[in-house]
């Protein structure tokens, strides 16, 4: 009994060649005439559904395209698949409590959003920080800003084809994660500042690691400069694609290195400083074609002149507090609350009445990594205020998105999109 | 108080109401009626030049005598200088005031947000729809003081409607005029489209109930 058998299959060619070796359709050849009807697409639009689940699109945006064959012609996106009511949440809770939700709206940057949010907070009861809360505030903002940008840079890097910065990036992103871990005991939902202070100090060899990271960092830098600033495939999708006029980017509100690619030189850690940032000696990169390649240009360069503030702030370090000497704002110590009446009073009208602001408004911002992230409170004299507004950097940049397609090859849509640089848990609250 | 007000008060007298710091920021609120022309002269006038706009939101007071207001943020990029304006709308009179597009597009989709959670219309805007919560979306609008913070409708009512949404409701008919789209739907869907039934849920056990 033979163990041989004989396998009959169709060759999915049209035959064989000369030397046994299957003959190749050439491409763009239809192998037999269409019907009339179905070629003719003279005129005719093509509807595209891009998303809300596509890995392209950064998270639950939905793309509805008009296409003329590959061209764009209109882009109609729709926003809101992530909607949680973050704002309405806030109204029903203490100002402490609201800083849990800042880590889940810009969830690339968490601790940059605490930040900001324990300063509008300050702004409007009037509170002044010590002095190495605001640096140690400050070397939050800027670590931040450098994980933010890197997912933008490898993510972007992977929707244009070049899979390697990708690890690159994502490796030292892995590095500083490591160190908020250390620092808050979370990777993600930080929850690093309280109203008047921080959660904690920094541990032991934190700021040994982080001076480490500083001098490591550059190296990883140059590597990511080298196979994408100069790479002719990277420049040809990037190039001239997605432009925005300085002009048009005022008149669209947009913000961060968004509004910095299309040459204005806006940026809130000079313009409206806070933190101290005037005292730091950095430069704001600007762009001056508009297009996807100088976004990239100006992040990369954000990437360099953040690591020269985390730099300048380790060496500043003061030590002494890191949180207010007020009991009506930062609970006193566990200690204090089981021995001393008074101290114990505070505690409790602290954790059941909350941290009561005077009545009035106040509009903070800072720079964060997707631009100016603004918190607007407003406060009716309770320990819960009346309206906490989000002023979300990326959902006012992604509004310019139907404005920089129009025109633009599909392929061009997803650099163009990418380049945005979008954050869904913000951009729909 | 920042000079603009002063400047304000000069150019356009009553339309321009009372002003006031908080926090270190100068807010100042004006008519609703002269809403347009006192954002463009802000805008345009040289030694305002309020070119900016940071953000647009409203606020609802818990106290339910007190007026909504639509707040604008501005800041002039030239001289580095914020100022917040704000408009007064009294619950009584109908929730509108004038777009902002004109001015700047960036008040496009922050005008849709504030129609979306608040109902304020925006007189001249160009496609004033909801934007964060979907386009049937029947509950009202979650950032007003009444609604409560569940949401109106129960869960399971919640559920059952999103179970229910029919494809064509994702759609607006201006997306479906794409490409003559809804000449490729089902022969059901294009009917409920005829009928303008666009988003409507059926009712359980009603005769629109699909089997």
């Amino acid at each position: 009994v033979s163990s041989k058998r004989t396998v009959e299959f169709e060759l999915a060619t049209t035959g064989l060649d000369a030397l046994g070796r299957p003959q190749r359709t050439p491409l763009g050849v239809a192998l037999e005439e269409p019907a009339d009807e179905d070629m003719d697409l003279g005129g005719h639009h093509m509807l595209l559904n891009l998303g809300p689940q596509h890995p392209a699109t950064h998270g639950v945006l939905r793309l509805v395209v008009e296409l003329d064959g590959e061209v764009v012609v209109r882009v109609i996106p729709h926003v809101g698949y992530l909607h949680s009511g973050f704002e309405k949440l806030g109204e029903y809770r203490h100002y402490n409590q609201i800083i849990p939700l800042t880590d889940r709206t810009d969830y690339l940057s968490p601790m940059a959003n605490n930040v900001a949010l324990a300063l509008a907070v300050e702004k409007l009861m009037g509170l002044e920080i010590t002095e190495r809360c605001r640096v140690l505030r400050v070397i939050a903002c800027e670590m931040s800003r450098i994980i933010s940008h890197l997912v933008w840079m490898g993510t972007t890097a992977i929707d244009i084809g070049a899979f390697t910065p990708f690890l690159w990036t994502f490796y030292e992103r892995e590095r500083i994660y490591n160190l908020q871990e250390a620092w808050t005991g979370a990777r993600l939902t930080t929850s690093l500042t309280r109203v008047g202070g921080l959660m904690a100090d920094v541990p032991d060899g934190f700021t040994d690691h982080l001076r480490e990271w500083c001098r490591n960092f550059p190296s990883t830098l140059s590597e990511v400069d080298r196979v994408l600033s100069r790479n002719g495939i990277w420049c040809s999708r990037t190039q001239g694609v997605g432009v925005l006029t300085a002009e048009e980017a005022i008149n669209y509100s947009l913000s961060g290195p968004m509004l910095r690619a299309s040459g204005v030189a806006y940026d809130v850690r000079k313009d409206r400083p806070y933190l101290g940032y005037e005292t730091y000696d950095f430069d704001v990169p600007v762009g001056e074609h508009g297009d996807v390649y100088d976004r990239y240009l100006v992040r990369f360069e954000e990437l360099r002149q953040s690591t020269r503030i985390l730099e300048q702030a380790l060496a500043r370090l003061p030590d002494g507090p890191i949180n207010l000497d007020d009991p009506r704002v930062i609970l006193p110590p566990k200690s204090a609350a089981m021995s001393d009446m008074e101290a114990m009073i505070f505690h409790f009208k602290q954790v059941m009445e909350g941290v009561t602001a005077p009545v009035g408004e106040a509009y903070c911002s800072i720079e964060n990594g997707k631009g100016e992230l603004g918190y607007y409170f407003v406060s009716d004299g309770t320990a819960k205020p009346v309206r906490w507004r989000i002023r979300p950097p990326s959902f006012i940049n992604l509004s310019a998105l139907p404005r920089m397609s129009e025109g633009a090859l599909l392929s061009d849509l997803i650099a163009i999109n990418a380049s945005v640089d979008i954050v869904m848990g913000e951009v729909d609250r | 108080v920042n000079p603009s007000v002063g400047a304000l008060r000069e150019r356009f007298g009553r339309a321009i109401g009372r002003a006031l710091v908080s926090c270190g920021d100068t807010v100042v609120y004006l008519d609703r009626r002269a809403a347009r022309q006192v954002l463009q002269w802000l805008k345009d006038t040289p030694g305002q030049q309020y070119n900016y706009l940071v953000d647009l939101t409203a606020v609802e007071y818990r106290d339910a005598e007190r007026p909504l207001e639509v707040v604008y943020e501005l800041f002039s990029l030239e001289r580095r200088a914020p100022l917040r304006v704000k408009i007064e709308l009294p619950k009584d009179a109908p929730l509108e005031v004038d777009s902002a597009v004109p001015l700047w597009r960036g008040a496009d989709w922050l005008e849709r947000e504030v129609f979306d959670m608040f109902g304020i219309a925006f007189r001249g805007h160009p496609d004033l729809r909801r934007i964060l919560m979907w386009e049937t979306y029947a509950e009202g609008h979650p950032l007003r003081k009444d609604f409560p913070l569940r949401g109106r409708f129960s869960r399971s009512e919640q559920v059952r409607q999103a179970l229910n949404l029919r494809p064509e409701a994702h759609y607006s008919m201006e997306e479906l005029s794409i490409a003559e789209a809804q000449r490729d739907l089902p022969t059901d869907v294009r009917e409920r489209l005829q009928r303008g039934e666009r988003g409507v849920i059926p009712e359980p056990g009603g005769p629109a109930e699909r089997p």
